[in-house]
């Protein structure tokens, strides 16, 4: 799988998740993804997006574009929080420790065609998504 | 701060959503719009998305928020214009906006909201306040 082009982008306070879905339409509408799939992993960066600043004390979201032999967006949220004890239970809709709607991870896992998240307690997480065209 | 402008038309109140919304800005018209029933006697709301390019679950949160705070307020609400692809979006997130009403446009939106309030004025009389 040959990585096109990389870069990062900051998630540090709330206007940050603006700026990440933006950044992701720009690069996902290059790649030439539908609109329906660009609307897809743009709203599945938000959620992630928002997790990193919420649940992970901030982090930054790490932008591949994949070419060979598939073309594709894959997108890296980390962060060093606390980390997340069950992954399992916190995949599962209407699960929060926050007060949000609990459908975050296991929604943006629907969203893509890739979904992976390594975390350890007191270490942090990191969620890469991956949307093919 | 930016805000999103709150429009009265007769009885009703009309929001368009022509910016990017972040989390604080869409906390900002929740309260700004119940504000603006109490204060004004609006018996409708009517949120035009029709320039969202997507609604995650805090937008949708929002959503059903304003419509459950505006149903209390004595008032209906109407979203409108929702793109295909984030109607598609959100279902597949998980979210089915629960008791949102939605319409396909502005017009079919404001049609909407005027037989529901002319029912409820047969149903009820007018108001008592």
């Amino acid at each position: 799988m040959a990585v096109v082009s990389t870069e990062s982008v900051p998630i540090k306070s709330e206007p940050d998740v603006v700026a990440v879905r933006r950044r992701v339409r720009e690069v996902s509408a290059q790649l030439g993804l539908s609109l329906v799939d660009q609307t897809k992993i743009i709203t599945a960066a938000s959620e992630l997006a928002r997790n990193t600043i919420i649940y992970g004390g901030g982090g930054a979201m790490q932008v591949e574009t994949l070419n060979g032999p598939r073309v594709g967006l894959r997108l890296t949220f980390e962060d060093h929080g606390p980390g997340i004890p069950d992954i399992e239970l916190a995949l599962r809709d209407g699960f929060t420790t926050g007060s949000g709607l609990g459908l975050g991870l296991g929604g943006s896992k629907r969203l893509v065609n890739e979904f992976d998240i390594v975390s350890r307690p007191g270490e942090g997480t990191r969620i890469t998504i991956t949307r093919w065209k | 701060m930016e805000k999103i402008p709150i429009l009265k038309m007769g009885e009703f109140l009309l929001v368009t959503i022509q910016v990017d919304m972040h989390d604080r800005l869409a906390m900002a018209l929740q309260d700004d719009l119940t504000k603006t029933i109490s204060q004004t006697d609006a018996r409708g709301v009517l949120i035009d998305i029709s320039t969202l390019e997507i609604v995650d679950s805090f937008i949708g949160r929002m959503l059903s928020n304003i419509a459950a705070m505006s149903r209390v307020l004595d008032a209906e609400t109407v979203v409108v214009g929702m793109q295909p692809a984030v109607a598609i979006t959100l279902v597949e997130l998980g979210l089915s906006l629960p008791g949102v009403r939605t319409a396909l446009n502005v017009d079919a939106g404001m049609e909407l909201l005027r037989a529901s309030v002319n029912a409820n004025k047969e149903m009820y009389g007018s108001r008592l306040h």
